[in-house]
Protein backbone atom coordinates (compact mmCIF):
# COMPACT_ATOMS: atom_id res chain seq x y z
CA UNK A 1 0.00 0.00 0.00
CA UNK A 2 0.93 3.74 -0.47
CA UNK A 3 2.44 5.67 2.39
CA UNK A 4 0.05 8.01 2.61
CA UNK A 5 -2.09 10.14 5.13
CA UNK A 6 -5.50 9.63 4.33
CA UNK A 7 -8.77 11.99 5.20
CA UNK A 8 -11.48 12.82 4.46
CA UNK A 9 -13.70 10.06 6.05
CA UNK A 10 -17.32 11.77 6.02
CA UNK A 11 -18.20 11.29 9.16
CA UNK A 12 -16.63 13.83 11.60
CA UNK A 13 -19.46 16.35 11.89
CA UNK A 14 -22.40 13.38 12.35
CA UNK A 15 -20.49 11.98 15.22
CA UNK A 16 -19.48 15.05 16.81
CA UNK A 17 -23.43 16.19 16.93
CA UNK A 18 -24.40 12.47 18.00
CA UNK A 19 -22.05 12.86 20.78
CA UNK A 20 -23.72 16.24 21.97
CA UNK A 21 -27.15 14.91 21.46
CA UNK A 22 -26.35 11.55 23.51
CA UNK A 23 -24.83 13.93 26.03
CA UNK A 24 -28.04 16.00 26.53
CA UNK A 25 -30.40 12.65 26.64
CA UNK A 26 -28.20 11.05 29.53
CA UNK A 27 -28.32 14.78 31.24
CA UNK A 28 -32.04 14.83 31.06
CA UNK A 29 -32.54 11.19 32.27
CA UNK A 30 -30.36 11.51 35.01
CA UNK A 31 -31.19 14.89 36.76
CA UNK A 32 -34.61 13.26 35.99
CA UNK A 33 -33.49 9.89 37.96
CA UNK A 34 -31.74 11.88 40.58
CA UNK A 35 -34.80 14.11 41.20
CA UNK A 36 -37.02 11.32 41.43
CA UNK A 37 -34.73 9.90 43.91
CA UNK A 38 -34.78 13.02 46.30
CA UNK A 39 -38.39 13.31 46.02
CA UNK A 40 -39.63 9.61 45.95
CA UNK A 41 -36.85 8.35 48.50
CA UNK A 42 -37.53 4.73 47.31
CA UNK A 43 -36.62 2.29 50.09
CA UNK A 44 -36.64 -1.24 48.80
CA UNK A 45 -36.53 -3.28 45.45
CA UNK A 46 -40.83 -3.17 45.36
CA UNK A 47 -40.57 0.51 44.53
CA UNK A 48 -37.79 0.91 42.13
CA UNK A 49 -39.06 -2.90 40.31
CA UNK A 50 -42.90 -0.50 40.08
CA UNK A 51 -40.86 2.53 38.59
CA UNK A 52 -39.61 0.64 35.99
CA UNK A 53 -42.40 -1.05 35.35
CA UNK A 54 -44.08 2.53 34.04
CA UNK A 55 -43.76 2.22 29.95
CA UNK A 56 -42.47 5.47 29.93
CA UNK A 57 -39.93 4.70 32.23
CA UNK A 58 -38.82 1.79 30.58
CA UNK A 59 -38.64 3.50 27.51
CA UNK A 60 -36.87 6.22 28.77
CA UNK A 61 -33.87 4.27 30.43
CA UNK A 62 -33.73 2.23 27.11
CA UNK A 63 -33.19 5.54 25.55
CA UNK A 64 -30.76 6.50 28.26
CA UNK A 65 -28.92 3.00 27.23
CA UNK A 66 -28.77 3.38 23.90
CA UNK A 67 -26.93 6.73 24.10
CA UNK A 68 -24.43 6.12 26.42
CA UNK A 69 -23.44 3.01 23.94
CA UNK A 70 -23.42 5.18 21.13
CA UNK A 71 -21.62 8.11 23.05
CA UNK A 72 -19.32 5.61 24.46
CA UNK A 73 -18.60 4.12 20.85
CA UNK A 74 -17.58 7.90 19.24
CA UNK A 75 -15.78 8.71 22.32
CA UNK A 76 -13.51 5.26 22.69
CA UNK A 77 -12.84 4.95 18.67
CA UNK A 78 -11.61 8.54 19.30
CA UNK A 79 -9.36 6.92 22.03
CA UNK A 80 -8.17 4.49 19.63
CA UNK A 81 -7.51 6.79 17.20
CA UNK A 82 -5.12 8.73 19.15
CA UNK A 83 -3.66 5.60 20.65
CA UNK A 84 -3.58 2.74 18.38
CA UNK A 85 -1.73 3.18 14.94
CA UNK A 86 -1.91 -0.28 13.64
CA UNK A 87 -5.02 -0.53 11.03
CA UNK A 88 -5.42 -3.91 12.20
CA UNK A 89 -5.25 -3.88 15.42
CA UNK A 90 -7.45 -0.62 15.59
CA UNK A 91 -10.18 -2.49 13.80
CA UNK A 92 -10.17 -5.73 15.86
CA UNK A 93 -10.75 -3.46 19.17
CA UNK A 94 -13.25 -1.46 17.26
CA UNK A 95 -15.21 -4.04 16.69
CA UNK A 96 -14.88 -5.61 19.85
CA UNK A 97 -16.10 -2.25 21.27
CA UNK A 98 -19.12 -2.62 18.74
CA UNK A 99 -20.15 -6.56 19.91
CA UNK A 100 -19.54 -5.39 23.82
CA UNK A 101 -21.76 -2.29 23.68
CA UNK A 102 -24.26 -4.36 20.94
CA UNK A 103 -24.53 -7.11 23.50
CA UNK A 104 -25.08 -4.39 26.42
CA UNK A 105 -27.91 -2.50 24.59
CA UNK A 106 -29.62 -6.53 24.16
CA UNK A 107 -28.79 -7.22 28.46
CA UNK A 108 -30.53 -3.87 28.94
CA UNK A 109 -33.42 -4.67 26.72
CA UNK A 110 -33.73 -8.04 28.31
CA UNK A 111 -33.72 -6.51 32.19
CA UNK A 112 -36.18 -3.94 31.07
CA UNK A 113 -39.02 -6.35 29.10
CA UNK A 114 -37.51 -10.16 29.90
CA UNK B 1 19.12 37.66 35.04
CA UNK B 2 19.47 34.07 34.77
CA UNK B 3 18.67 31.73 32.09
CA UNK B 4 18.34 28.11 31.32
CA UNK B 5 18.36 27.24 27.59
CA UNK B 6 17.26 24.23 25.12
CA UNK B 7 20.94 23.39 23.06
CA UNK B 8 20.89 20.74 21.06
CA UNK B 9 22.85 20.77 17.70
CA UNK B 10 22.16 17.08 15.68
CA UNK B 11 25.38 17.21 13.82
CA UNK B 12 27.68 17.23 16.89
CA UNK B 13 25.25 17.04 20.08
CA UNK B 14 24.05 12.81 20.56
CA UNK B 15 21.35 14.56 22.35
CA UNK B 16 19.21 17.97 23.28
CA UNK B 17 20.44 19.75 27.20
CA UNK B 18 19.75 22.65 29.04
CA UNK B 19 22.56 25.42 29.23
CA UNK B 20 22.40 27.85 32.22
CA UNK B 21 23.35 31.84 30.91
CA UNK B 22 23.63 34.06 33.62
CA UNK B 23 23.74 37.87 31.87
CA UNK B 24 23.73 41.22 32.65
CA UNK B 25 20.97 43.80 31.05
CA UNK B 26 21.20 47.33 30.11
CA UNK B 27 18.25 49.46 31.09
CA UNK B 28 16.89 49.59 27.84
CA UNK B 29 16.55 45.63 27.94
CA UNK B 30 12.84 45.53 28.14
CA UNK B 31 11.83 42.62 26.17
CA UNK B 32 12.74 38.67 26.36
CA UNK B 33 14.31 38.82 22.88
CA UNK B 34 16.63 41.89 24.46
CA UNK B 35 18.21 39.58 26.94
CA UNK B 36 18.57 36.58 24.18
CA UNK B 37 20.38 39.02 22.17
CA UNK B 38 22.68 39.94 24.63
CA UNK B 39 22.94 36.36 25.41
CA UNK B 40 23.80 35.47 21.40
CA UNK B 41 26.62 38.15 22.19
CA UNK B 42 28.14 35.90 24.80
CA UNK B 43 27.90 32.51 22.74
CA UNK B 44 27.27 33.28 18.94
CA UNK B 45 26.62 29.05 18.76
CA UNK B 46 22.93 30.16 19.95
CA UNK B 47 20.70 29.52 17.38
CA UNK B 48 17.38 30.98 17.10
CA UNK B 49 15.00 33.06 14.59
CA UNK B 50 13.60 36.73 14.96
CA UNK B 51 13.43 40.01 12.26
CA UNK B 52 10.49 42.14 13.23
CA UNK B 53 10.96 42.42 16.64
CA UNK B 54 7.62 43.89 17.38
CA UNK B 55 5.39 40.96 17.10
CA UNK B 56 4.76 41.00 13.53
CA UNK B 57 6.24 38.91 11.57
CA UNK B 58 6.26 35.62 14.19
CA UNK B 59 9.28 34.12 13.88
CA UNK B 60 10.54 34.32 17.23
CA UNK B 61 8.01 31.92 18.69
CA UNK B 62 9.21 30.00 21.60
CA UNK B 63 8.49 28.43 25.02
CA UNK B 64 8.69 30.62 28.15
CA UNK B 65 8.46 29.54 31.30
CA UNK B 66 6.41 26.79 29.72
CA UNK B 67 4.16 28.85 27.50
CA UNK B 68 4.18 29.81 24.15
CA UNK B 69 5.03 33.03 23.27
CA UNK B 70 6.53 35.73 20.88
CA UNK B 71 10.17 36.57 22.53
CA UNK B 72 10.12 39.72 21.41
CA UNK B 73 6.82 41.33 22.75
CA UNK B 74 7.11 39.42 26.07
CA UNK B 75 8.55 41.78 28.65
CA UNK B 76 11.42 40.71 31.02
CA UNK B 77 9.82 42.20 34.17
CA UNK B 78 7.65 39.54 35.61
CA UNK B 79 9.54 36.74 34.06
CA UNK B 80 10.27 34.13 37.48
CA UNK B 81 14.04 33.24 36.94
CA UNK B 82 15.81 31.00 35.75
CA UNK B 83 13.81 31.88 32.24
CA UNK B 84 13.26 28.74 30.85
CA UNK B 85 13.57 28.62 27.21
CA UNK B 86 12.52 26.03 24.57
CA UNK B 87 12.12 25.86 21.24
CA UNK B 88 8.02 25.48 20.13
CA UNK B 89 6.54 21.64 21.40
CA UNK B 90 5.54 19.04 19.12
CA UNK B 91 7.62 20.55 15.84
CA UNK B 92 11.03 18.90 14.93
CA UNK B 93 14.00 20.96 16.63
CA UNK B 94 16.28 22.03 13.71
CA UNK B 95 19.00 23.48 16.00
CA UNK B 96 18.55 25.08 19.98
CA UNK B 97 15.50 27.59 19.33
CA UNK B 98 14.56 26.36 15.59
CA UNK B 99 12.17 24.38 14.79
CA UNK B 100 11.00 22.79 11.31
CA UNK B 101 7.90 24.68 10.37
CA UNK B 102 7.17 22.50 7.35
CA UNK B 103 4.22 20.75 9.18
CA UNK B 104 2.43 23.78 10.56
CA UNK B 105 2.51 25.29 6.75
CA UNK B 106 1.82 22.13 4.70
CA UNK B 107 -1.37 22.50 7.09
CA UNK B 108 -1.56 25.65 6.37
CA UNK B 109 -1.68 25.59 2.66
CA UNK B 110 -4.14 22.78 2.85
CA UNK B 111 -6.80 24.86 3.99
CA UNK B 112 -6.49 26.86 0.48
CA UNK B 113 -5.26 30.51 2.49
CA UNK B 114 -6.97 32.62 -0.75
CA UNK B 115 -10.32 33.58 -2.14
CA UNK B 116 -11.44 31.09 -4.72
CA UNK B 117 -13.62 32.47 -6.94
CA UNK B 118 -15.87 30.86 -9.73
CA UNK B 119 -18.12 33.88 -11.03
CA UNK B 120 -16.47 36.38 -13.97
CA UNK B 121 -14.17 39.19 -11.66
CA UNK B 122 -15.70 42.49 -11.91
CA UNK B 123 -14.19 45.70 -13.72
CA UNK B 124 -12.82 47.12 -10.74
CA UNK B 125 -12.77 44.96 -7.80
CA UNK B 126 -15.07 42.76 -5.88
CA UNK B 127 -16.72 44.69 -2.62
CA UNK B 128 -17.36 43.98 0.59
CA UNK B 129 -20.09 45.81 2.71
CA UNK B 130 -18.44 47.48 6.31
CA UNK B 131 -20.66 44.53 7.96
CA UNK B 132 -19.34 41.78 6.43
CA UNK B 133 -15.88 43.26 6.60
CA UNK B 134 -16.17 43.17 10.17
CA UNK B 135 -16.64 39.18 10.29
CA UNK B 136 -12.80 39.17 9.51
CA UNK B 137 -12.04 41.19 12.21
CA UNK B 138 -9.87 38.79 14.69
CA UNK B 139 -9.07 36.23 11.66
CA UNK B 140 -6.92 38.01 9.43
CA UNK B 141 -4.70 39.49 11.85
CA UNK B 142 -3.00 36.39 12.59
CA UNK B 143 0.60 36.38 11.90
CA UNK B 144 1.37 32.36 11.86
CA UNK B 145 3.68 32.20 14.79
CA UNK B 146 2.69 28.40 15.39
CA UNK B 147 2.39 29.28 18.79
CA UNK B 148 -1.33 28.23 19.19
CA UNK B 149 -0.68 24.87 16.92
CA UNK B 150 2.66 23.82 18.76
CA UNK B 151 0.30 24.53 22.53
CA UNK B 152 -2.56 22.11 21.23
CA UNK B 153 -2.99 18.27 22.43
CA UNK B 154 -4.16 17.57 19.61
CA UNK B 155 -1.79 18.91 16.86
CA UNK B 156 0.78 17.01 18.77
CA UNK B 157 -0.94 13.85 18.67
CA UNK B 158 -2.19 14.43 15.10
CA UNK B 159 0.04 16.82 13.55
CA UNK B 160 -0.31 15.07 10.13
CA UNK B 161 -4.25 14.54 10.12
CA UNK B 162 -5.52 17.17 12.51
CA UNK B 163 -4.83 21.11 10.96
CA UNK B 164 -4.20 23.07 14.45
CA UNK B 165 -5.60 26.12 15.18
CA UNK B 166 -3.64 28.40 13.05
CA UNK B 167 -4.63 26.69 10.11
CA UNK B 168 -8.48 26.37 11.41
CA UNK B 169 -8.43 30.01 11.78
CA UNK B 170 -7.13 30.63 8.22
CA UNK B 171 -10.20 28.14 7.18
CA UNK B 172 -12.87 30.12 8.97
CA UNK B 173 -11.14 33.38 7.84
CA UNK B 174 -11.48 32.56 3.95
CA UNK B 175 -15.35 30.64 4.83
CA UNK B 176 -16.30 33.67 6.23
CA UNK B 177 -15.55 36.14 3.72
CA UNK B 178 -18.12 37.33 1.66
CA UNK B 179 -16.05 37.21 -1.64
CA UNK B 180 -15.33 33.63 -1.61
CA UNK B 181 -17.30 31.17 -3.79
CA UNK B 182 -16.19 28.23 -2.36
CA UNK B 183 -17.89 27.53 1.33
CA UNK B 184 -19.23 24.09 0.24
CA UNK B 185 -15.71 22.85 -1.10
CA UNK B 186 -14.13 24.27 2.31
CA UNK B 187 -16.87 22.74 4.52
CA UNK B 188 -16.61 19.50 2.73
CA UNK B 189 -13.00 19.87 3.43
CA UNK B 190 -12.91 19.81 6.84
CA UNK B 191 -15.84 17.16 7.57
CA UNK B 192 -13.92 14.67 8.82
CA UNK B 193 -13.01 13.33 12.40
CA UNK B 194 -9.37 14.46 11.97
CA UNK B 195 -8.93 17.94 10.28
CA UNK B 196 -11.31 19.95 12.21
CA UNK B 197 -12.81 17.41 14.68
CA UNK B 198 -9.79 17.00 16.33
CA UNK B 199 -10.59 20.42 17.99
CA UNK B 200 -11.86 19.32 22.20
CA UNK B 201 -11.97 22.78 22.94
CA UNK B 202 -9.09 22.59 25.06
CA UNK B 203 -8.28 26.32 24.87
CA UNK B 204 -4.58 26.67 25.01
CA UNK B 205 -4.60 28.16 21.50
CA UNK B 206 -6.44 31.04 22.92
CA UNK B 207 -4.58 31.06 25.99
CA UNK B 208 -1.15 31.77 24.08
CA UNK B 209 -1.96 33.90 21.23
CA UNK B 210 0.32 36.42 21.02
CA UNK B 211 -1.93 38.46 19.05
CA UNK B 212 -5.03 37.75 21.51
CA UNK B 213 -7.14 35.80 18.51
CA UNK B 214 -9.66 33.00 19.46
CA UNK B 215 -9.50 30.07 17.26
CA UNK B 216 -11.27 27.96 19.36
CA UNK B 217 -14.63 30.37 18.79
CA UNK B 218 -13.61 30.53 14.88
CA UNK B 219 -13.72 26.71 14.87
CA UNK B 220 -16.85 26.64 16.91
CA UNK B 221 -18.19 29.33 14.21
CA UNK B 222 -17.18 26.25 11.40
CA UNK B 223 -18.65 23.97 13.14
CA UNK B 224 -22.12 25.71 13.81
CA UNK B 225 -22.38 26.26 9.76
CA UNK B 226 -21.58 22.54 8.95
CA UNK B 227 -24.94 22.34 11.88
CA UNK B 228 -26.91 24.64 9.82
CA UNK B 229 -26.00 23.21 6.78
CA UNK B 230 -26.86 19.41 7.56
CA UNK B 231 -30.35 20.22 9.59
Amino acid sequence: MVKRIVVGAHYGLRDWLVQRITAVIMGGYTLVALLWVVLAHPVDRHEWAALLHERPVRIATFLFVLALCWHAWIGLRDIFMDYIQPVGLRLTLQVGVILTLLAEVLWSAEILWG
Amino acid sequence: MKFSIYRYNPEKDERPYMQDYEVALQPTDRMLLDAILRIKAQDDSLGLRKSCREGVCGSDGMNINGRNGLACITPLQGLTEPVVLRPLPGLPVIRDLIVDMGQFFKQYHSVKPYLETTSPPPRKERLQSPEDREELDGLYECILCACCSTACPSFWWNPDKFLGPAALLQAYRFIADTRDEATRERLDDLDDPYRLFRCHTIMNCVEVCPKGLNPTAAIGKIKGMMVKRMV
